[in-house]
């Protein structure tokens, strides 16, 4: 095939995106996206384990909004499917926090509370720039502000329920919280706020804790050697499991349609 | 009866869009009122079901008794000038 040169003014071509953009867009969507796949599958391991059928229906579609992000975000980066279901550990780009195990319902919870703030405020954010992921942002800031919603009002009823629902709170907050400074580490691609992010994002979760009757966990934010690895490919060791199980399928019959 | 365990059980009404009335949508259980409302959201206006939702506690619903139906429904049967059956309808007008 004969390359045919481009004139940056050929009518009908539409703004091309610059070199330095789209590689570093591809990274942004892949992170965001990442996020939204690995805490959607997570919670769908809910399924058929939730205390009760309503609250199981609850979780099914937070997960489902998750997965419609993720579609989205991982067809900007590049297959979905095979993004999906073909990398390795190492090269997923999710947070630390998401991939964290289930745990009992209040660690969930407290999961949900650190995750869902964040998101709300990153696509809050993420709406009001001309970036090319600013129109789902705009969309998946009322999904995410209502998983914002059901996990304050959870964890406000757990923390001030009985004695027992307010120590597994209590050990939820505590045991996820040094996974909550691998948040507001930058996104190349990302032209956000991240200081006003944290900030904001201490705000809130500091005022719905104290009005759950907890305290705000002590302690550095990160530990040592975990700080910003979920970012670059590296997660902690229930991950691979987790994506054992989430691609085994797909490994098993490629190509295999319903 | 339900155990003192279990969360108590909630009508929903549904108001499927405006001008019209709520409508019986079905139950579900809940610890209290404002959780009703959100598992009320989750399970009866996924798809575009609702403008406005209402939940009030089952045990709040006074029901009229199977066993007294014909006493209850049945003397307003045989009676047809309480049936606007003697008007003709204009066109045009719905939710007659």
């Amino acid at each position: 095939m004969t390359p045919t040169p481009v004139s940056p003014a050929s009518p009908g071509a539409g703004p091309a995106p610059t070199t330095t953009e789209a590689p570093a867009l591809h990274a942004a969507a892949l992170a965001l996206g990442d996020d939204a796949l690995v805490l959607s599958h997570r919670l769908g391991e809910w399924a058929g384990h939730a205390p009760v059928l309503e609250e199981e229906v609850a979780l099914a579609n937070i997960a489902l909004d998750l997965l419609g992000q993720a579609r989205v975000l991982l067809s900007l980066a590049g297959d979905e499917d095979e993004l999906a279901y073909l990398r390795e550990e190492r090269a997923f780009r999710n947070l630390q926090l998401v991939e964290q195990p289930n745990g009992d319902f209040a660690h969930t919870i407290a999961r949900q509370l650190y995750f869902s703030v964040y998101q709300t405020l990153l696509y809050g954010q993420l709406a009001d720039t001309d970036s090319l992921l600013a129109p789902l942002a705009a969309k998946a800031v009322k999904e995410v502000a209502y998983h914002q919603d059901h996990a304050e009002q959870w964890t406000l009823r757990l923390g001030d329920g009985t004695a027992e629902s307010h120590e597994r709170m209590r050990r939820g907050l505590d045991a996820l919280w040094r996974f909550t400074g691998e948040m507001f580490q930058p996104v190349p691609g990302l032209d956000l706020d991240w200081q006003g992010m944290r900030e904001q994002w201490t705000a809130r979760v500091t005022e719905v804790i104290e009005k759950a009757t907890l305290s705000v966990p002590e302690g550095p934010q990160s530990g040592a050697w975990t700080a910003g690895a979920g970012r670059e490919g590296l997660h902690t060791e229930s991950f691979g499991r987790m994506l054992a199980e989430m691609q085994h399928l797909h490994r098993s019959h490629p190509g295999a349609s319903w | 009866m339900s155990s003192s365990t279990e969360w108590p059980l909630w009508e929903v009404f549904v108001r499927s869009r405006r001008g019209l009335s709520h409508t019986h949508a079905g139950s579900l259980h809940a610890p209290d009122a404002e959780m009703a409302l959100r598992n009320a959201r989750d399970l009866y206006t996924r798809r575009n079901e609702g403008v406005s939702i209402w939940v009030v506690p089952s045990t709040q619903i006074t029901a009229s008794s199977p066993d007294e139906k014909d006493s209850f429904f049945d003397p307003s049967a045989d009676k047809p000038y309480r049936h606007p059956t003697f008007y003709d309808i204009p066109e045009g007008v719905k939710h007659l």
